[in-house]
């Protein structure tokens, strides 16, 4: 069972805020998933089996060297929330 | 207690690689562009894109394996590091984590750790009157810069003053210069440069807490704030206080170190292998690229310019860590005639470098490698005596041209007949006839005025020795 | 020909006509125009107004217009992802496989409805509302391509593009009573498409039978520079041909293929293995011993990932924000709070909490070397049989509402189509029958035959299915006329 702290740990690692009633069923049912993949753990032997990150078995997929046009300012500020001359305005991180 | 502390310092380097686009979008790099205009949907972290690895970073990095004696992992991958924070745009940052490109190398008395390829965060410029990130309400970020390639180097704990860790910066910085993988300017940001740093007793294996300084961009301040760091450890554990593990930055307005991170939480950056790369694994045409690629680098010149041409330990290194110097230096010899010594010619390329400035390259002056080894011949040959050989220098400079018409031009051949300059002091002693006697006397200091004469009269042409010489002579002394 | 006949065509039949010259490119947008206005499965979150877009009769896809998922970025057009955090915003750029499909011929008649993010098996996570299953309008498509599918198993679209992560376009394909093609990993670029689990998701298509999968998929694939991970097929495409299945081997895993799958569902599986030997198949059973574990290394692997794909999500370059004022933390945490769902929430909680310290090597390294055992067991089921074969959903569409309250029962949908997904292998479900939902209720209802193959069978696996298909004859008119 998850407690609320690691609710709210993992919450705050993740930047989502949660209601009570949020932290409360979020630990229920996390607990209930949870529960039922530690199953995985009762598999034997996984010693020495590679991890898969990724079924493609590529190597070395590299890109030439050469600039593309990039997008033009108004494109770029096109969805921002806040834009400004500069950019993108966000709240300053020294005040949180 | 009273013990001799001694300071452990290692660095974490990261280098902005010189390539042309992104490490991982095809974005021209930015040179103080307007803000967001080297930016597409990659480098802003648009939902569904994709990164796609830069080559020639890869082969930069190959470069620094070897230039560094790197052992190069037949399989690296990348990581995301996550965190969350406006100047990272997809709130992770790819970088590779637990299988560099390179590992356990050297360079000079200090091992490499690791040397790994990583992207570049964006710039937050904040808002407000102070411009301090404490003071302001708000930020604005600017994703130019976010996603330039970096390679991260970070050594073993093996310095042990700052002076050493400012000198060892420099080698690397004129080592990556001479590669050509990175512009390495601090004042700009393309070398910036973090330390480790911790105090143990004289003579302990052990490590001490370290500490980790962090902003300081110029030569400078490395050394200010690595001093002030072991000062202030030393201090501490003296007054048998612990030492903090914490991150400090470096104010250079006030030289001082202040603690960056303490509330903050526990970074759990929660890395997994990046999904959406697949390995670099080296082929040998990849690592044979690399070798060719690779120029002689400046602790090897400095090394050949003692072995081969007998330059002194700083001329040596002067010219092997400004490679256009050596370079220079090296086309002089190529000219000389039989009997110029190459310690002549690089005294010469010094003189030159002074008057064209260290960060030019000699190489474009006006000054060609030929004109400047007759230079150094007619002087060497007493042809001309050396301060008529600056003179000349100076014209060569200015307007280049050839060294012998300069010389006949201004009037500046040493005088060839010692009668004719035996006549003139003869002349000076008389017309100067109480210094003379002072010389006479043993004050030598009194020669003056009598060789003033001489050199108005022969318009500076008279070597200054042969001078002394003659009025020795004449004055039976 | 009258708009009801019109929209009764396959896209290749279309295709066929207006080569022919029988058919005006126009006169089916209008159809299939008309009819997508008038959605009301609410399968769609976006319909083109505009009049028919200029078509090639000569184009691969000869003008038929195509519905695509909300997770494709098309550019101008609104891409939400099913997400609130996403409303309104248009992408500066459209996804590879998209631009493939108009450089094709097709033109893009819609974006269809999803589950938020391609997180779910029902489409109930969608900010945007719940999809109605054209067959029971009181149940579930399917996701998490819900809109997909119910639009063209509806007559709303002709075919459609969609994702699946681990299921997310044979389940609703299945639900639904039409055709779900996912090919094998890397076969079509990502580029653009929205990231939900980077190392399993993959594009497919959703089509009335499998010759329009087979033509969709053609123009769908192929190496993308953009994407690194993207290799194309070795081979184009071919219209399938096959007319029985003499030499096939089929294999079916009783992990797969047993417990929890709905007795109706079992039935149909079963009658259309004795039609597969009627064809000429040999039928044997087999194992795959760490299939059962799937579920679980899939539900660790894809929240990891999706943790980090939906970290972008911050309110600073696009997208909703929320901010009182509180400083940037409060800015983050509260603009994610009010653009995510609670399924989102759970799977990004449950993402981070598997990569946090000290977890990393107990949950998604462990998950990751049961990865590999699974695609070892594929490995060595595939040099006994030519494909495996297995029940596509454990169940007929429920009823809307009758999971979301048990997310482990909601996750148990996607028990037969994860495995593929965490081998990369590719696997297509088609229509094999109807039964009737668990509980006395008396509506039939479409069940689906997953038939997965070895990475890069696409063309065979496609040969299959075509026998099987037109053995099989279902029917799927009832969904359209209902429409
Ligand atoms: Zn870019």
């Amino acid at each position: 069972m998850l407690s609320s702290d690691q609710v709210l740990h993992v919450a705050r690692l993740a930047r989502l805020e949660l209601t009570d009633e949020e932290v409360t069923r979020m630990g229920l049912e996390l607990s209930n998933v949870l529960d039922h993949i530690e199953k995985i753990g009762e598999l034997g032997e996984l010693e020495g089996v590679v991890p898969t990150s990724h079924v493609v078995e590529l190597e070395n997929v590299l890109r030439e060297d050469s600039p593309h046009q990039s997008l033009s300012p108004g494109v770029v500020l096109a969805s921002a929330p806040d834009p400004a001359p500069g950019g993108f305005r966000v709240p300053s991180p020294g005040t949180s | 207690m009273n013990v001799e502390l001694e300071p452990v310092i290692g660095l974490e380097i990261h280098v902005q690689l010189k390539t042309r686009t992104k490490m991982f979008c095809s974005c021209a790099l930015s040179f103080g562009e307007e803000p967001n205009t080297r930016t597409c949907p990659i480098c802003l972290g648009l939902p569904g894109t994709l990164p796609v690895t830069n080559a020639q970073a890869v082969h930069f990095g190959l470069m620094m394996a070897m230039a560094f004696d790197c052992e190069i992992a037949p399989k690296s991958i990348f990581h995301r590091k996550n965190y969350f924070y406006p100047d990272l745009a997809k709130g992770y940052q790819i970088s590779q984590y637990d299988i560099p490109l390179c590992s356990n190398g050297r360079l000079g008395d200090v091992r490499i750790h690791r040397i790994h390829l990583e992207e570049d965060a964006a710039k937050l410029v904040h808002e407000g009157a102070s411009g301090r990130i404490h003071d302001s309400d708000s930020s604005v970020v600017d994703y130019n810069r976010g996603g330039t390639p970096l390679a991260e180097m970070v050594t073993e704990p093996d310095l042990r003053s700052a002076e050493q860790a400012r000198d060892w910066l420099n080698l690397l910085r004129v080592t990556l210069r001479q590669l050509g993988v990175s512009d390495v300017n601090m004042e700009e940001g393309s070398l910036r440069c973090d330390a480790n740093v911790s105090v143990r007793p004289r003579g302990s294996s052990e490590l001490g807490t370290k500490t980790e300084l962090k902003n300081m961009n110029s030569f400078r301040f490395v050394m200010q704030g690595i001093n002030a760091e072991i000062a202030r450890q030393t201090a501490l554990v003296q007054a048998g206080e612990p030492v903090v593990q914490e991150t400090l930055h470096f104010d250079p307005v006030t030289g001082r170190l202040s603690s960056l991170r303490s509330k903050e939480e526990a970074h759990d950056y929660r890395y997994f292998p990046e999904p959406d790369l697949v390995p670099v694994a080296p082929t040998e045409a990849m690592l044979e690229r690399a070798r060719t690629a690779i120029p002689e680098l400046p602790a090897a010149r400095e090394e050949r310019y003692g072995r081969d041409f007998s330059l002194g330990g700083d001329t040596a290194r002067l010219l092997a860590y400004e490679p256009q110097f050596g370079d220079y230096f090296e086309a002089t010899t190529q000219e000389a005639t039989a009997g110029v010594s190459p310690a002549v010619l690089a005294n010469w390329v010094t003189e030159l470098r002074t008057r064209i400035g260290a960060s030019s390259d000699p190489a474009e002056s006006k000054v060609t490698p030929d004109a400047l080894a007759v230079l150094a011949a007619l002087v060497t040959e007493r042809r001309i005596n050396a301060s008529a050989g600056r003179q000349v220098l100076d014209t060569l400079v200015a307007e280049g041209g050839d060294v012998a018409a300069i010389v006949e031009r201004e009037g500046l051949a040493a005088m060839d007949s010692d009668e004719e300059l035996a006549g003139i002091v003869k002349a000076a002693l008389e017309a100067n006839a109480d210094a003379a006697a002072k010389v006479r006397d043993g004050n030598a200091k009194a020669m003056g005025p009598i060789v003033g004469y001489v050199m108005r009269e022969t318009k500076g042409r008279a070597d200054g020795g042969e001078v002394g010489r003659l009025v020795r002579e004449q004055l039976g002394i | 020909m009258t708009a009801t006949e019109l929209v009764g065509l396959t896209a290749a039949e279309a295709i066929g006509r207006i080569r022919a010259g029988e058919l005006e490119p126009a006169e089916l947008w209008s159809a299939y125009q008309q009819r997508a206005q008038a959605d009301d499965l609410n399968a769609y979150t976006w319909v083109a107004d505009a009049d028919a877009p200029a078509a090639d009769p000569a184009a691969p896809l000869a003008g038929v217009p195509v519905a695509v998922k909300d997770l494709f970025c098309t550019e101008g057009i609104p891409s939400q992802a099913g997400s609130r955090i996403l409303e309104n915003y248009c992408p500066p750029y459209t996804a590879t496989a998209i631009q493939n499909i108009y450089d094709a011929g097709a033109p893009l008649l819609a974006k269809t409805n999803q589950d938020e993010f391609a997180m779910g098996s029902s489409n109930e996570n969608s900010a945007y509302g719940p999809v109605l299953n054209p067959w029971d309008r009181a149940r579930v498509p399917g996701g998490s391509s819900g809109g997909s599918a119910a639009a063209v198993a509806a007559g709303l679209a002709p075919w459609a593009t969609g994702t699946d992560t681990g299921g997310s376009i044979r389940q609703p394909a299945a639900l639904c009573g039409i055709v779900g093609f996912k090919p094998t990993y890397g076969a079509i670029s990502r580029y653009g498409m929205i990231a939900f689990a980077s190392s399993l998701d993959q594009a497919g298509t959703f089509t009335r039978d499998v010759t329009d999968a087979a033509l969709l998929l053609e123009a769908m694939v192929g190496k993308d520079p953009y994407d690194s991970t993207c290799l194309g097929l070795p081979e184009p495409v071919q219209p399938p041909t096959a007319t029985d299945l003499r030499g096939v081997r089929l294999g079916v895993p009783e992990e797969l293929s047993g417990e929890g799958i709905e007795p109706g569902v079992l039935a149909a599986f079963e009658r259309t293995l004795d039609i597969a030997r009627d064809l000429g198949a040999t039928v044997e059973s087999t194992h795959l011993p760490h299939a059962a574990h799937g579920l679980s290394a899939y539900y660790l692997i894809a929240p990891a990932e999706c943790s980090s794909n939906l970290a972008r999500f911050d309110g600073v370059r696009y997208g909703m924000r929320v901010d009182d004022g509180g400083g940037l933390l409060d800015m983050y945490t509260g603009t994610r709070a009010a653009g995510f769902g609670d399924e989102v929430k759970r799977r990004i909680m449950l993402g981070t909490y598997a990569l946090s310290s000290g977890y990393y090597d107990a949950y998604y390294g462990r998950a990751q070397k049961v990865r590999t055992k699974i695609s070892e067991d594929f490995e060595s089921a595939f040099s006994a049989f030519d494909f495996l074969v297995t029940p596509t959903s454990p169940g007929v569409a429920f009823e809307l509402g009758a999971k979301s309250d048990d997310p482990l029962a909601m996750y148990f949908n996607d028990f037969c189509t994860v495995p593929m997904s965490l081998a990369g292998i590719p696997a297509l479900s088609i229509p094999n029958g109807t039964a009737q939902a668990p509980g006395g209720s008396s509506t039939e209802l479409p069940t689906g035959f997953q038939i997965a193959g070895p990475a890069f069978s696409e063309n065979k696996l496609l040969n299959a299915a075509y026998a099987l298909e037109t053995a099989l004859a279902f029917d799927s008119s009832p969904a359209r006329e209902a429409s």
